[in-house]
C-alpha cells in the first residue's frame, strides 16, 4: 500500500471512532454499571439499607431541630457513591422478550415481502433497454426523496377509519375496515418504506448477469424455471444477502413506524428503547442494555444470512 | 457426405435498430457436414447462428429442422448446443458442474455424469481442473469448457461461433484438428463461424462466404479458394491481385497496358471487369521486351515465401516466390493464361480489396 493511500483513510478512521467506535463504547458502559452507595468499611448499601440510612439521618436532625439541608449532609457523611459492574439490565431486558420476538417476526414478514416483490421486478428492469432501466430506477427511488415522516403520515391518512381507502371501499358498499393501529399496518409501513433498499442490490447484481449466460443455459436444455432456480438465483444470491440485511435491520428498530402506524398498541422494540432514553419511562441503562441485545440479535442474523450467500457462490473466485 | 438436408434456411432478414442484418438468407445444411461461415466482422455470422439456436426469431423466412418448421420453437428444445463466441460460461459453478450442466438437467445418473465428464475434460485436454472455479482459467481454457460443455449433450448439430478465438496459434492448430477429429468421430454436423480464412478452407467440407448481411457464395474449399465468384470472395480467400481490366472478346483481356490471353468467356465486348491474379501464381523472370516489367519496391520474408511488391505500368503487384530480387531491381512479370481469373464488376460499390493503386505495405491491413 501506498503511503498517499494509507493517508487517505485517516478522515474515515476519525470518523469512525467518533461516531461508531465512542457511541458504543457508551452504550456498553451505560448497560454493564450502575451506581452504588459503598459506606466508610467498604460495605455496599442495598437501597432498603441507604433508605433508612437517609432516613435515620433526617429523622436525627429533625429532633435536634436545627437547621440543614439534607443534600450538604448527605455529601458531607461517610457514605460515599461509587459506579460498579452489573448484569442487571441485561438480564431485565429478558423480561421484555416478547416485544423482540414480536418486532423480529414482523420485520420477518416485511422483508419477506419486499423479497417477493423485488425480485421479479428487480429482474425485470435488468432486464429493461439501457434507458428504460434508468426511468424504472427513478420511479423505485422516488418515494425516497421524500420525508420518511411524511411517507408514514400519507399512510396514517390513508389507513384511517374516515380515510380514503376506506372511502373507496364505502362506495362499492364495504367496510369500513379497521386498518390503521393494527400490526399489518406496520408491516405495510415497513414494506412501502424500505422496499427500495431490496430493490437495489438485486437489481445491482441482476444486471451484472450476462445475458449470454442465461442464453447458455437454454441452449444446454433448460426451461425457464430451469434456468431462474440454476442461474438467475445463484447468480444472484449476494444482492438477495444484502437486500435482506437492508430491510431487515431498519425493520427490526423501527419505532417511528409503529408509532404512527401501530398507535402504540404493538410496541416494538425500537418503541422501547426510545422510551427509555426519550419517554417517561427515563432509564438509560436499560435502554443501553436492550440495545445491546438488539445488536447481538440482528449480527446473529445476519451471519446467518451470509452463511447462505456463501453456500451458494461455492467455486466463485471473489 | 451424407446428402440429407438436416437445417434449412429460407430467405431469413433480420433487422436490428432499423438497419437490414441479414438480406434474405437461403442455406442448406446437410447431415455430418462441417459447414463454415466465413465473413469479415459484422457481416451477421453471429446472428445467423443466434437464429438456428434459436435465440432470436427471424424478422421473416423460415427455419427448418428436418423439414419441420421451428422458428417459434425455443432453444432448449432444439437439437442443437453452441459453443458461445464469449464462451458464457457459468460463473457460479466449477469446472465439472459446468460440464455437467446438460446432463443434470436430462437426470442422468451421478456415476454415468460423471463419467461423462471426465471423458470430455480428457478430450479437451483439462483433466484434473474439475474443481477449478471457471474464472480461475486462462481463456484459452475457458473455450475449451465451453466446447466440453456443449459437447457432452451428444448434439446432432454443433454451433460454434469462433470458438478458437482465445487460444494461441500453436494450441489453435492443434484444436482445429482435435475438433474436426471430434466431428468425424462422432458424426455430428458443425456449423462453424470464424473469420479466419485459413481455419475455413482447411476444416470444413462447405465455406459459407458471407458480406453485409448476404452469402456471396456457398462452395468446397477447393472451389471457393479456386473459383471465387467475385473480387469479394477471391480477395476475402488468401491474397489477390484485382486490377481493373477491359474484356475485348472471349479470351481476351487488356489490363495493365497490355492485352492477354485468358480462358474466360460470356462478357459483352469492352465490357469493363475486374481481373483476379493470386500472388503465387505469378513468375517472375528476368526484365524483357515481350514480359510486363516492373520495379521491386518492396521485400518481406514471410517464412516460406517472400513477398515481393512491384510497382509496374500504374499497379502495384503482390507477388509471393521463394527467390528474393533486390528492391529497386527491375524484372518481369509473367503470366499463364489459367492464372488470370476475369470477373464482372461486382455490383456492391465499395470492397476493400488490395486496390492496385495501393501504397507499399498497406495490403494486409486492408482486409477485413
Ligand atoms: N442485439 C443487437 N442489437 C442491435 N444490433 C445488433 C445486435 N446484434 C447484432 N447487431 C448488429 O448486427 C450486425 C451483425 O452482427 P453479428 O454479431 O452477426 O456479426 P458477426 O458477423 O458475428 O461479427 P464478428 O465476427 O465481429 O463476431 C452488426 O452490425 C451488429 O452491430
Ligand atoms: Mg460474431
Amino acid at each position: 500500500m501506498s503511503k498517499k493511500s494509507k493517508y487517505a483513510a485517516v478522515p474515515y478512521l476519525v470518523w469512525m471512532v467518533i461516531f461508531i467506535l465512542v457511541p458504543l463504547i457508551l452504550i456498553g458502559v451505560f448497560a454493564f454499571t450502575t451506581t452504588v452507595q459503598v459506606d466508610s468499611e467498604g460495605n455496599v448499601l442495598t437501597t432498603e439499607e441507604y433508605d433508612t440510612y437517609v432516613a435515620d439521618l433526617i429523622a436525627e436532625y429533625d429532633e435536634i431541630g436545627e437547621d440543614y439541608d439534607i443534600n450538604e449532609l448527605l455529601e458531607n457523611d461517610d457514605i460515599t457513591e461509587k459506579t460498579v459492574f452489573t448484569l442487571a439490565h441485561i438480564l431485565e431486558v429478558s423480561k421484555y422478550s416478547s416485544v423482540l420476538i414480536n418486532s423480529a417476526w414482523l420485520a420477518l414478514i416485511a422483508t419477506a415481502i419486499c423479497l417477493v416483490i423485488a425480485y421479479p421486478l428487480a429482474y425485470m428492469i435488468s432486464r429493461m433497454r439501457e434507458s428504460r432501466q434508468k426511468l424504472a430506477l427513478m420511479l423505485v427511488m422516488l418515494p425516497m426523496w421524500m420525508n420518511f415522516l411524511l411517507r408514514t403520515y400519507a399512510w396514517m391518512t390513508l389507513l384511517e377509519k374516515n380515510g380514503l381507502i376506506n372511502k373507496l371501499f364505502g362506495l362499492i358498499g364495504l367496510g369500513p375496515f379497521e386498518m390503521i393501529n393494527t400490526q399489518g399496518a406496520v408491516v405495510l409501513g415497513m414494506i412501502y418504506n424500505y422496499l427500495p433498499f431490496m430493490i437495489l442490490p438485486l437489481y445491482s447484481v441482476m444486471t451484472k448477469i450476462d445475458s449470454r449466460t442465461i442464453e447458455a443455459a437454454q441452449d444446454l436444455g433448460a426451461n425457464g424455471i430451469q434456468v431462474l432456480g440454476r442461474v438467475i438465483i445463484p447468480l444472484s444470491m449476494p444482492g438477495v444477502a444484502t437486500g435482506i440485511t437492508q430491510v431487515f435491520v431498519p425493520s427490526i428498530s423501527t419505532f417511528i413506524i409503529s408509532r404512527m402506524l401501530g398507535g402504540g398498541t404493538n410496541m416494538l422494540i425500537g418503541d422501547l428503547i426510545d422510551l427509555q432514553f426519550l419517554g417517561n419511562a427515563y432509564n438509560p441503562s436499560l435502554g443501553a442494555a436492550i440495545s445491546l441485545v438488539l445488536m447481538v440479535f440482528i449480527i446473529l442474523c445476519m451471519s446467518i444470512t451470509n452463511q447462505l450467500d456463501n453456500e451458494d457462490m461455492e467455486g466463485v473466485l471473489m | 457426405m451424407n446428402k440429407n438436408k438436416i437445417i434449412e434456411l429460407k430467405n431469413i432478414t433480420m433487422e436490428y435498430d432499423g438497419e437490414q442484418i441479414l438480406k434474405g438468407i437461403n442455406l442448406d445444411i446437410h447431415d455430418k457436414e462441417f459447414v463454415t461461415l466465413l465473413g469479415p466482422s459484422g457481416c451477421g455470422k453471429t446472428t445467423t447462428l443466434r437464429i438456428v439456436g434459436g435465440f432470436i426469431t427471424p424478422d421473416s423466412g423460415d427455419v427448418f429442422f428436418g423439414g419441420k418448421r421451428v422458428n417459434d420453437v425455443p432453444p432448449y428444445k432444439r437439437p442443437v448446443n453452441t459453443v458461445f463466441q464469449k464462451y458464457a460460461l457459468f460463473p457460479h459453478l466449477n469446472v465439472y458442474e459446468n460440464v455437467a450442466f446438460g446432463l443434470r438437467l436430462k437426470k442422468v445418473s451421478e456415476p454415468e455424469i460423471s463419467r461423462r465428464v471426465g471423458e470430455m475434460l480428457e478430450l479437451v485436454d483439462l483433466k484434473g481442473y474439475d474443481k477449478r472455479g471457471v474464472n480461475q482459467l486462462s481463456g484459452g481454457q475457458q473455450q475449451r469448457i465451453a466446447i466440453a460443455r456443449a459437447l457432452i449433450n451428444n448434439p446432432k448439430v454443433l454451433l460454434l461461433d469462433e470458438p478458437l478465438g482465445a487460444l494461441d496459434l500453436k494450441l489453435r492448430k492443434e484444436m482445429q484438428i482435435e475438433l474436426k477429429k471430434i466431428q468425424q468421430r462422432m458424426e455430428i454436423t458443425f456449423i462453424y463461424v470464424t473469420h479466419d480464412q485459413e481455419e475455413a478452407l482447411t476444416m470444413s467440407d462447405t465455406v459459407v462466404v458471407m458480406k453485409d448481411g448476404t452469402i456471396q457464395q456457398i462452395g468446397t474449399p477447393q472451389d471457393i479458394y479456386n473459383e471465387p465468384v467475385n473480387s469479394f470472395v477471391a480477395d476475402f480467400i488468401g491474397e489477390s491481385n484485382i486490377l481493373p481490366g477491359i474484356m475485348h472478346r472471349d479470351r481476351l483481356v487488356e489490363f495493365a497496358g497490355n492485352n492477354f490471353e485468358c480462358v474466360d468467356g460470356g462478357f459483352d465486348p469492352m465490357e469493363p471487369v475486374d481481373v483476379v491474379i493470386r500472388p503465387e501464381d505469378i513468375k517472375l523472370t528476368p526484365a524483357s521486351d515481350d514480359a510486363l516489367n516492373g520495379v521491386v519496391e518492396n521485400v518481406t520474408f514471410k517464412g516460406v515465401h517472400y513477398e515481393i511488391i512491384v510497382k509496374a505500368y500504374s499497379d502495384t503487384w503482390m507477388i509471393h516466390s521463394t527467390k528474393a530480387p533486390n528492391v529497386g531491381e527491375v524484372v518481369g512479370i509473367t503470366l499463364t493464361p489459367e492464372d488470370i481469373h476475369i470477373m464482372k464488376k461486382s455490383e456492391v460499390k465499395k470492397v476493400n480489396y488490395f486496390k492496385s493503386d495501393l501504397t507499399e505495405g498497406s495490403d494486409i491491413e486492408q482486409k477485413i
